[in-house]
Formats: structure tokens, C-alpha cells, sequence
């Protein structure tokens, strides 16, 4: 057991020399969500109307990185699902290293690279307009939320990788999981102008709660949100804290478990 | 004293409907090789994947080492080294990459880890390409790779899972090359292969498993003694054949008429017996349209052993069918 760190540590740093060994893996994952910025900044920003001082980039910028992050699952459970395809985790397996330390090495990889994409991201939305009007305690707590709920999202993806194994079978899971959440939200457009039963999934989406968290940590009145006057939009911060700790509570074991017991 | 045993090991693929182990008993003597010899889906890999604890078998027992690998799998890894039929290494990272993070997994320290890779790829002629990522490798490069990253630690019991399947000629000679010096250097070798001849190139005993059993055990002599050794086989117009038996009948003492052109026949002067042929049938003013002379291969042996010939795939067939269907 003393070597459960040390052996994190090694699957971690295999992550990161993966990108430094393809830098281009290392451009294409930014180049995604910065594209996003740029997308809706300029297609929807013009007609799009809101009251918010700054306009709709203010809005809009929150939701990009929640979906940003939030396809995380994704992206975790494609690469663990691409090791069991080639016998990379058979030989994990047959050494002996600590239970958990694979999967968790993993998940620390993919919680690095976000760091970067939010980077990457937070400097492409001030270059299109974004300017955050909160204290500087209240930004690094929102960067902190979402780069946590990414991090409670790839334990998600570490269970789906493992269950469905193929690759690009596990592609598929991750977007038809990841894009309804993320659009059946407050993210893009107010929910108000979704059919009833619509608003009171978007109400109760996690990915909402973590959106108007994010709004309210960067400066912003919660105007997409707020619409049924339900419990989550009242209290964004509570919600998107519990839901990342029930995330946590549930999948952690899950997949740990699920590691120890998987074989192709 | 035997480095492992496995003992009526069953196991069965989607809630019994494939059995892939039906009582499999097999021992390793230390400091031996055993080779494995089956079709696809006859329970190779099953096998090794229970040996190497990624698998738990649905009934029976095994040892490694003299320790359960049910019950002491954390134990078990410590002591073995696993090289599967596909590299099992990250193919982004550069094989020194892979190396290096193996010996950190085997808890060696940093510098010793550099030292154990450098040692490795060294030893395994592959220093001029350790910087290159392995998708670069070509086939035979790989596997020596992947061997060598079973070889970080000195492993008591090593397990070669068809090292040399899908390789072409040239990646098998240096792969077995390869795996004669580890025998020499008395490391206990569970080897799995389709070939015959992979089996008695580097094998001192062979277990011929068929339908999740082992159906034969022998020494390579002992068994191809069983399967009779070369054979020569004449396919004439079929007009010929009854001269043809009758000059192969002088040849070897029971020629086999298998179809209505061909004439396969025991022989056991090897390149001799197929010149008298030939020249006889010169005398007689036959031209064979096909001559050869035969090494028994291993349908022979499944087909003088079982009575059929080694059917691909039929176990692994209705099992989902990954990595090229072998389970």
C-alpha cells in the first residue's frame, strides 16, 4: 500500500508525456472549446437579448466552460476504454501495483489537462469581451467548481469506459450523455423558452447548478436560470456541491471496484 | 519441483454457454519451458489469463510458484512477467518511455528504472529506436518490447501468449532468438502457440490442448512420433495414381491414397525419398503436377491426436470476438 501514491504519480505522468510525445493531442483538445467560444460569441451573441452589463459573452462564458469540462466524461472514458482495447490495463493488472491506482492516475491526468483547456479558454473569452466582475477570491472559486465537477465527471467516465469497453462505442455513450445535459440547460439560452417538463430537467440539471454557481462566483444575476423557482436555481452553489460529492460518493467505489473485477 | 500447477480449471464465457476451460490440468517444472499448443479457441489465453491472475477461473486451482493465484493474485504478479499476443504497451510514449514507467509500477526507484531500460532495450537491440514512440516499430521491434517489459523484474514464472503470432518470418527468427537466450538463462517459460514447430523450436515439453483440455503431453519427439514424421505427398492425373501408389508403395511401407489425385505416404529419409520419387516417376514418364515433401504441422497432430483437424476458431467463435477473437 505505501506505494499508492508513487504508483498515481507514474500513470498520471504517462498522461502528460503522452501529450508532450503528440502535441498535437495537446492542441486539438483546446482548439475544441475555444472554438466553442468563438462559435456561440458570435453566432448567438448577436441575437441573443439580455439585460446583463457586458452582454451575452458574460452569460455565455460560464456555459462554455461547464460544457467544457463536462465533456471530460467523454474524454476520460474513450482513453481508459482505448487502453483495454490494446491489453495496456491487462498488463497493469498482472503488476503489482495498488487497486485503484490506474484508474486514479487517470483521472488526475484529465484533471490536469482542464486546468490547461480552462486556461486556455478563460484568455480566448477575454479576447471576445468576458470580463468577470467579481473579486479575485470569487473567480479562483469558480474556476475551482468547474475544475472540480470535471473532475467528479470523469469518475463517471472511468465507470462507462470500463462498462462499455469499445472505443468509439464509449464515443458515442459520452456525447449522447454529455450533449443533452449540457444543452438542456441554462448554459446557452434561457430556460424559460423550453416546453414545461424541459425547464424542470434543466432546473435539476446538475450542469445548471453548476452554470449559475459559476455565474454568481463571476459577478452575474442568475437570469437564465430561475424560472420554475425551484430549490437548485434558488441555491446553485448548495446544489453543484452536492451533486459533485454524490458524483464522488457514488462513482469512486463504483469504478474502483468495477477495475478490480473488469476482464475482457 | 514444479513452478506452477494448474488443477481441473473450468471456465466458462456468457453464463456457460461457452466453455472455454473444461478441466484443464497442467504442471511447469522449474526452470523448463512448456509449450501450449492449440487452435484458436482452444483455451490458450484463458489459460494464461487465469496463471496470471487477470482471470478467476469458474472452477479448479492454480499455483504459481507455489503460491494460489485466487486467493494471493498481488503475490502472484510479484513473481511473474505477462507478454500477451498484442503489445500491450502505450504506443504513443517512446519504448524507453514504457520502460522506464514500467520499472516505476515494479517500485523501482528512478534510477534504477533508467538503468533497468537502458539495460533492456540494449539487450533487446533496441537502443537506436528507444526515442522513437512505438507506433513506429515495426511488428517484431514491438513484441521485443513487450518482453522486455515482462522482464523489468527477474520474473520467476514468465508467460508468452502466442509471442509470435501475426509476425512474419523474419520478426518470428529474432523473436525466438530472443526467447532461447531467456530459456538459456533458465527462466520457467509458459509458452502458447498455433505452430508446431514455434512449440518444438522452444519448448522441452509441449500439452496439445483442444476444447479447453489438454489432449496430449509429450516431449516434442515423443509427439511427433505419435504424429509419424515427414511426409511426402505426390498429386498426379488421376489417370496416374494407381502407378503412383505403386511407386510410392517402394518408397515408404503405407501409402495413404487421400483423394483421387493426391498420394500422401510417411517417409523417413526426408529429401532422399522425395529424389527417389521423383526419379522414378520419370522412369515411368509420370509428371506430378505438385510434389512436396511434408513436416507434420499441426493439424497433423490434431488429426492423428483427435481425429480432426484443428478446427479455427470454433470454441472462440460465439465468444464476443475482440482482439481478434482469441479468449
Amino acid at each position: 500500500m505505501k506505494y499508492v501514491i508513487s504508483d498515481v504519480m507514474t500513470i498520471t505522468k504517462r498522461q502528460l508525456l503522452q501529450l508532450a510525445r503528440i502535441p498535437e493531442l495537446l492542441v486539438f483538445s483546446t482548439i475544441q472549446p475555444v472554438m466553442f467560444v468563438l462559435l456561440f460569441r458570435f453566432v448567438f451573441g448577436g441575437s441573443i437579448e439580455t439585460s446583463q452589463p457586458g452582454g451575452y459573452v458574460q452569460l455565455l462564458m460560464p456555459g462554455i466552460f461547464v460544457q467544457t469540462v463536462a465533456f471530460t466524461l467523454a474524454s476520460t472514458a474513450v482513453g481508459l476504454a482505448e487502453d483495454m482495447k490494446k491489453g495496456l490495463i491487462d498488463r497493469f493488472r498482472s503488476l503489482p501495483i495498488s487497486r485503484g491506482a490506474v484508474v486514479i492516475g487517470r483521472t488526475f491526468g484529465d484533471a490536469l489537462l482542464n486546468i490547461l483547456v480552462l486556461t486556455v479558454m478563460a484568455a480566448a473569452g477575454y479576447a471576445v469581451g468576458w470580463r468577470p466582475t467579481s473579486g479575485a477570491l470569487s473567480i479562483f472559486l469558480a474556476f475551482l467548481f468547474l475544475f472540480m465537477f470535471g473532475y467528479a465527471l470523469s469518475w463517471i467516465g472511468i465507470y462507462v469506459g470500463l462498462a462499455v469497453k469499445e472505443a468509439r462505442t464509449v464515443q458515442s455513450v459520452g456525447f449522447l450523455v454529455t450533449f443533452p445535459l449540457t444543452f438542456l440547460s441554462n448554459a446557452f439560452a434561457p430556460t424559460t423558452g423550453m416546453p414545461k417538463a424541459l425547464q424542470y430537467f434543466a432546473e435539476w440539471n446538475p450542469v445548471s447548478s453548476m452554470v449559475a454557481a459559476s455565474r454568481q462566483l463571476f459577478g452575474l444575476k442568475n437570469e437564465f436560470g430561475a424560472t420554475a423557482n425551484s430549490w437548485p436555481s434558488q441555491h446553485p452553489l448548495e446544489t453543484s456541491l452536492l451533486y459533485m460529492v454524490l458524483l464522488m460518493a457514488i462513482f469512486i467505489p463504483l469504478s474502483i471496484r468495477k477495475y478490480k473485477n473488469t476482464s475482457l | 519441483m514444479k513452478s506452477v500447477i494448474a488443477q481441473h480449471l473450468t471456465k466458462t464465457y456468457r453464463n456457460g454457454e461457452v466453455r472455454a476451460l473444461d478441466d484443464l490440468s497442467l504442471d511447469v517444472e522449474e526452470g523448463t519451458v512448456l509449450g501450449v499448443l492449440g487452435p484458436n479457441g482452444a483455451g490458450k489465453t484463458t489459460t494464461v489469463r487465469i496463471l496470471a491472475t487477470l482471470l478467476k477461473p469458474d472452477s479448479g486451482s492454480a499455483t504459481v510458484a507455489g503460491i494460489d493465484v485466487v486467493k494471493h493474485p498481488d503475490k502472484v504478479r510479484e513473481l511473474i512477467g505477462l507478454s500477451g499476443q498484442y503489445a500491450a504497451v502505450d504506443e504513443t510514449l517512446t519504448g524507453w518511455d514504457n520502460l522506464v514507467m514500467f520499472g516505476r509500477l515494479y517500485h523501482l526507484g528512478k534510477t534504477a528504472s533508467i538503468k533497468r531500460a537502458d539495460e533492456l532495450l540494449e539487450r533487446f537491440s533496441l537502443t537506436d529506436s528507444a526515442r522513437r514512440p512505438i507506433k513506429t516499430y515495426s511488428g517484431g521491434m514491438r513484441r521485443r518490447l513487450d518482453l522486455a517489459a515482462s522482464l523489468i523484474v527477474q520474473p520467476k514464472v514468465l508467460f508468452l501468449d502466442e509471442p509470435t503470432t501475426g509476425l512474419d518470418p523474419r520478426g518470428r527468427q529474432e523473436m525466438w532468438q530472443v526467447i532461447q537466450e531467456l530459456v538459456k538463462g533458465g527462466v520457467t517459460l509458459l509458452l502458447t502457440t498455433q505452430y508446431l514447430e514455434e512449440a518444438d523450436q522452444l519448448a522441452d515439453e509441449i500439452a496439445v490442448i483442444d476444447h479447453g483440455k489438454v489432449i496430449a503431453r509429450g516431449t516434442s519427439d515423443a509427439l511427433k512420433k505419435q504424429v509419424g514424421g515427414e511426409r511426402l505427398e505426390i498429386t498426379v492425373e488421376s489417370a496416374d495414381i494407381a502407378k503412383t501408389q505403386e511407386i510410392v508403395s517402394r518408397i515408404s511401407t503405407s501409402a495413404i491414397h487421400t483423394d483421387i489425385r493426391t498420394i500422401s505416404a510417411p517417409v523417413t529419409t526426408g529429401s532422399i525419398a522425395l529424389m527417389d520419387a521423383l526419379r522414378s516417376l520419370d522412369e515411368a514418364k509420370i509428371h506430378p503436377l505438385d510434389i512436396a515433401l511434408k513436416r507434420p504441422s499441426l493439424d497433423d497432430v490434431f488429426l492423428s491426436l483427435t481425429g480432426h483437424v484443428a478446427e479455427d476458431e470454433v470454441i472462440a467463435q460465439p465468444v464476443k470476438k475482440k482482439r481478434g477473437g482469441k479468449k
